[in-house]
């Protein structure tokens, strides 16, 4: 994510002609693209392949926890789980960043220092976005200031389904401005936006406000991530590098569970965006669960056996 | 990072290739006593099994055991019976299906992705389609109890061969005919586990006999004067000469020929999947597709964009193995299919067309093609004309959609016709000039047997599939 | 009156809407039943075989892309113009050879099968077509076009069975090349008159007078003619117009109605027609 800094935003357009440009956007086929992503998960990932998948797909993960229970011990937890995920296995690579609510930003911050982890923070009123802009900004602000290194922000849905892509727009620009040097990730809450128009729009419209990362879901709305909706996400970075030459990040989050589920992510990430962005700089996977399966299933590729669930820590 | 997927061959374990095959007439396994011809697996070109060629008098023979079937089993047989032994057909092939889908693709030299996830399904769905029909003939809208032909003679081609057997014979059934079917020569494998297939299902014999050998095999079964029908699916050429030959007799032909589908890209398409469908229209099954995309006519204005996600696209396929079930393009069928897709693609170069394909690394044994785009193509080249029936594209552009139409028409074929565009109105208006047998807007290469498919002008005559398909097994 | 001398009707040929003569200049002498002079017909050419399949090419465009409705009150407007002319028909029918009464049931037949036919036009799209219910988010459906340019080589029964053969081949929207009974060509050029007085575009019927044997080789052997209807030709030329039809593949429906008396079905609207079929995804 080296030079998202130095990307200025797009000159600001006024509302209708940022409106004539993302609905200029080529269109989306939903059953072409249902179809494309389908087909992309026939891949037979086997063997040496898989055992590299499993360890790109760790160390892509943000573990995630985003509950109204979470406390600085379940969260030091997790931290501990990411930082050695496998402790019979040093060979395992760490996750990639820790996501948390804002209040548990300082916690996480301290138990991942030195590890090189990333200290990622939903923001902006996360899930639902709800709130005044001035609480979003403060938000944003506090998680930074508390240590995060990414932030997760949520967009206005109801204004880009109002039409007010502007004030989406302004508000993502805003929060870029509040991130500082952390890292801003966009979520669309694409179970809410629907089609994969939408989702197209709203990729477009993140990437000149200037997100870092554009993101699939909070992982509390049904559908969260899909493989079609990160399809069209990657079609996007890829059309949006070959427009402007900057590279923008895709994570898929809510909903992946299993190994094949992950490897059926770096698939499409592969096939669609391209080995560019196969690595945890360019793309994460926002899970939770996910990451003891993909320690189970690697624990297999190098036994031969297949394992249990006792056999991994629950965090 | 590099994303290498390692080899992920399907098991061959599933399949019992035995070193010769008969011919299967009035429902055993016999010889024939034409000179045998050996089937090779065209990825590596070894031999699979010798097969038999029918002769005159085995040909015969066959007829003979149809027309006895027809007459005395098959013919008076109600449809509700009919029906369930079709039904049955249809559940043994789904119960064997991965051996047939890996027989196929080992034969044939198709992906075993594209043999196990569509010709396979389709294979089953038309014998359940057509299952249902045969006690409901009286309600098809061809009169209140419409009779069957009698014996239909059927040839089919190398492309899908299990699912043309399906096409063919299904129907045929249903309808109360028996069949006499000559598989094509480079892959007659599944034909044969099918006929092993009708012994399972315990189908009366005689109702299905399956002849193997060439070209002369199939002229013998068509100039057989015991056959009240022929249905052909293959070349324009082959087609010609059938019509010929039985041109003054009286028996009903159908036909499924040769194509050369534009396929039109508009400036507001949706490209991401409009690509992916130039991509399935053409490169599906190696291009060995009558109804394959191959003119990409695409409008001048996005002709730039279009071409370089295209291109972009093409260089993911995954060329090699059929057995790979990460393969997407397979093997050439044949040597001389080989030979036929060099000699186009050559003229296409001397005619002045740009040539491109991506950087691809073909097994050295088998018989290979890289997918090949042409650009710069005019509508005079031979490569926008002749059915090339292989892994190449001819690209053109437009500017109105009249002319658009214009050039999708200025053919001989008329088999299919692709339209992309978000504008619904622009499709409709499109599809009613388009002059072909079906038409895909925003999708492309689809198939169900439910859905009529058959041509316009020198693709063919008749229809299969639907309730449009039993007309052509039906006296009416 | 009976020292009046009549005014004779010269029979020309009927191509793209015009009354031209042939190219060729000839004529035959075509005779009444009792084998008296009747008048001279044209005797087609091949040129004019050219000529008339150009001029049915030409209209087909326009024809096929009428709405259904528009071409059955085409036809319907014919109708109510036969039946005007129904005295004409009767004795031009006498003229030959009929008796009376059945030239005049013939007409009679004529009309109401045109009036049959005509009602057709917008019908045999929902009787022929249908939405098919595939497997998947897709919409898919069949309708029944036009062929194209279709020749046809009518039957003897001077009217009756001309319109028989006609109607069907143009109500469904294709154009055709006639080529008139060789006998009884006169009747044939009467209803070119009246088409040529109707609202029918021009070139949608173009009517031969000559003869058979050597203008059909000629239409079943152009390339861009798209289908036969071989209903007057005798069975002993069948396998060798058929051989010529094979070069382009044309869709041919070989002879075997001798009765045009009979209830037609609907097995000749639907000879001509291709089943189109089309696919759209379903999705938002």
């Amino acid at each position: 994510m080296g030079d998202a800094g130095e990307v200025s935003t797009e000159t600001l357009t006024s509302g209708p002609e940022l409106r004539a440009f993302l609905h200029g956007l080529p269109g989306v086929d939903q059953v072409g693209a249902d179809e494309r992503a389908a087909r992309l998960a026939t891949r037979s990932i086997k063997t040496s392949a898989k055992a590299q998948a499993i360890d790109l797909a760790i160390s892509m993960v943000d573990l995630t926890t985003l509950e109204g229970a979470d406390t600085p011990g379940k969260v030091r937890a997790l931290c501990a789980k990411g930082a050695h995920p496998d402790p019979s296995d040093p060979g395992v690579p760490k996750v990639a960043a820790i996501c948390v609510y804002p209040d548990m930003v300082a916690t996480a911050a301290e138990a991942l220092a030195g590890t090189g982890i990333g200290i990622a923070s939903v923001a902006t009123a996360f899930p639902s976005g709800r709130a005044p802009m001035e609480a979003k900004l403060a938000d944003t602000a506090m998680a930074v200031a508390d240590g995060a290194t990414e932030i997760d922000m949520v967009i206005d849905r109801g204004a880009f389904l109002a039409g007010d892509y502007l004030k989406v727009h302004e508000e993502i620009v805003a929060v870029k401005q509040a991130c500082g040097d952390a890292h801003l990730k966009v979520i669309f809450e694409t179970g809410e936006l629907v089609t994969y128009d939408n989702v197209r729009r709203a990729s477009w419209l993140a990437m000149r406000a200037g997100a870092d990362f554009i993101k699939t879901s909070t992982g509390k709305v049904a559908p969260a991530a899909t493989l079609p909706v990160t399809l069209v996400m990657l079609e996007a970075v890829r059309d949006y590098r070959e427009q402007t030459g900057r590279m923008v990040g895709v994570k898929p989050a809510g909903g992946i569970r299993t190994t094949k589920d992950a490897v059926k992510y770096l698939v499409l990430v592969n096939e669609t965006a391209g080995p560019d962005w196969l690595t945890p700089q360019w793309f994460r996977l926002g899970a939770s669960s996910l990451l003891n399966d993909l320690l189970m299933q690697r624990r297999k590729l190098s036994t031969g056996v297949y394992s249990g669930p006792d056999y991994f820590t629950l965090d | 990072m590099d994303f290498e997927y390692a080899p992920a061959p399907e098991s061959r374990s599933v399949v019992d290739i035995r070193p010769s095959y008969g011919l299967f007439v009035g429902g055993e396994f016999t010889g024939g006593h034409g000179e045998p011809f050996k089937s090779i697996d065209p990825s590596n070109e070894e031999t699979l099994a010798e097969i038999a060629t029918a002769d005159e008098a085995d040909v015969d023979r066959a007829v003979k055991a149809a027309r006895t079937a027809f007459e005395k089993v098959w013919g008076p047989m109600p449809g509700r019976e009919r029906a369930k032994y079709l039904y049955r057909i249809a559940r043994i092939i789904q119960e064997r299906s991965r051996e047939l889908a890996v027989l196929e693709s080992i034969d044939n030299g198709k992906p075993i992705r594209e043999s196990r996830d569509v010709d396979l399904p389709l294979v089953a769905a038309h014998f359940f389609y057509y299952a249902g029909w045969a006690d409901k003939l009286g309600h098809a809208g061809f009169g209140g109890d419409p009779r069957p032909l009698g014996v239909a003679g059927q040839v089919i081609p190398w492309n899908f061969p299990l699912l043309m057997l399906a096409w063919k014979i299904a129907p045929a059934l249903a309808c109360g005919n028996t069949v006499v079917l000559k598989p094509a020569e480079t892959t007659p494998l599944t034909a044969l586990v099918f006929a092993d297939i009708c012994r399972q299902a315990e189908l009366p014999p005689g109702v299905v006999n399956i002849v193997t050998g060439a070209g002369e095999t199939g002229r013998l079964l068509v100039g057989h004067p015991g056959i009240d029908k022929i249905a052909f699916t293959g070349s324009t050429e082959v087609g010609k000469q059938i019509a010929r030959t039985v041109a003054g007799t009286g028996k009903r032909v159908t036909l499924e020929l040769g194509g050369k589908a534009a396929n039109v890209v508009f400036d507001d398409a949706p490209l991401d999947q409009a690509v992916e469908g130039i991509v399935n229209g053409i490169f599906f099954n190696q291009g060995h597709v009558c109804c394959a995309g191959s003119r990409l006519l695409v409008q001048e204005s996005v002709a730039e964009e279009l071409l370089a996600r295209l291109k972009a696209r093409m260089a993911t396929l995954r060329v090699g193995d059929p057995l790979d079930k990460n393969t997407d393009v397979g093997a050439i069928n044949s040597a001389e299919q080989l030979a036929k897709i060099r000699e186009l693609s050559q003229a296409g170069e001397a005619e002045g067309a740009g040539r491109w394909s991506p950087p691809c690394e073909l097994p050295q044994r088998g018989f290979w093609f890289a997918p090949t785009l042409f650009t710069g193509v005019a509508q005079s080249h031979r490569i926008a004309r002749e059915e090339i029936f292989g892994p190449v594209l001819s690209v053109l552009t437009f500017r109105t959609p009249a002319e658009a139409v214009e050039k999708a028409n200025n053919t001989p074929f008329g088999l299919s016709a692709g339209v992309w565009t978000e504008k619904g109105s622009r499709i409709l208006w499109m599809a009613e000039r388009l002059r072909a047998g079906v038409v895909w807007a925003n999708t492309f290469n689809k198939f169900d047997p439910a859905s009529p498919f058959g041509g316009y002008k020198e693709s063919g005559f008749g229809r299969e599939g639907g309730r449009h398909g039993l007309e052509a097994y039906l006296d009416v | 009156m009976s020292d009046r001398l009549s005014v004779r009707k010269t029979y020309k040929l009927f191509i793209g809407g015009a009354f031209p003569r042939s190219e060729s200049g000839r004529s035959y002498v075509v005779n009444d039943g009792k084998g008296r002079f009747l008048a001279n017909a044209s005797q087609a050419s091949r040129k004019d075989v050219r000529d008339a399949v150009g001029a049915a090419r030409k209209a087909f465009g326009g024809w096929s892309g009428r709405t259904a409705y528009n071409r059955g009150q085409i036809l319907y407007r014919v109708a109510e113009m036969l039946e005007g002319r129904r005295a004409q028909f009767v004795d031009e029918l006498h003229a030959t050879g009929l008796a009376k009464p059945a030239a005049s049931d013939e007409v009679d037949r004529a009309v109401d099968r045109w009036v049959w036919y005509a009602g057709w036009a917008d019908k045999v799209g929902a009787v022929a077509g249908s939405a098919n219910p595939v497997s998947g988010p897709f919409f898919n459906f069949s309708t029944p076009e036009p062929t194209g340019v279709v020749g046809v080589v009518a039957p003897d029964s001077p009217l009756l069975g001309l319109v028989s053969v006609v109607a069907p081949v143009i109500a469904t929207g294709n154009t055709a090349v006639v080529v008139a009974s060789e006998p009884a060509p006169l009747a044939a050029i009467t209803l070119a008159e009246v088409l040529a007085t109707s609202d029918l575009p021009g070139g949608v019927v173009n009517l031969l007078t000559g003869r058979r044997a050597e203008l059909a080789p000629w239409l079943a052997s152009h390339m861009d003619v798209n289908a036969i209807d071989l209903a007057g030709v005798a069975a002993e030329d069948v396998r060798e117009l058929e051989v010529a039809a094979a070069e382009n593949l044309k869709r041919v429906l070989p002879p075997g109605i001798s009765d045009w008396s009979a209830e037609p079905g609907t097995a000749r609207l639907t000879a001509f027609l291709e089943t189109k079929t089309v696919w759209h995804p379903v999705g938002v």
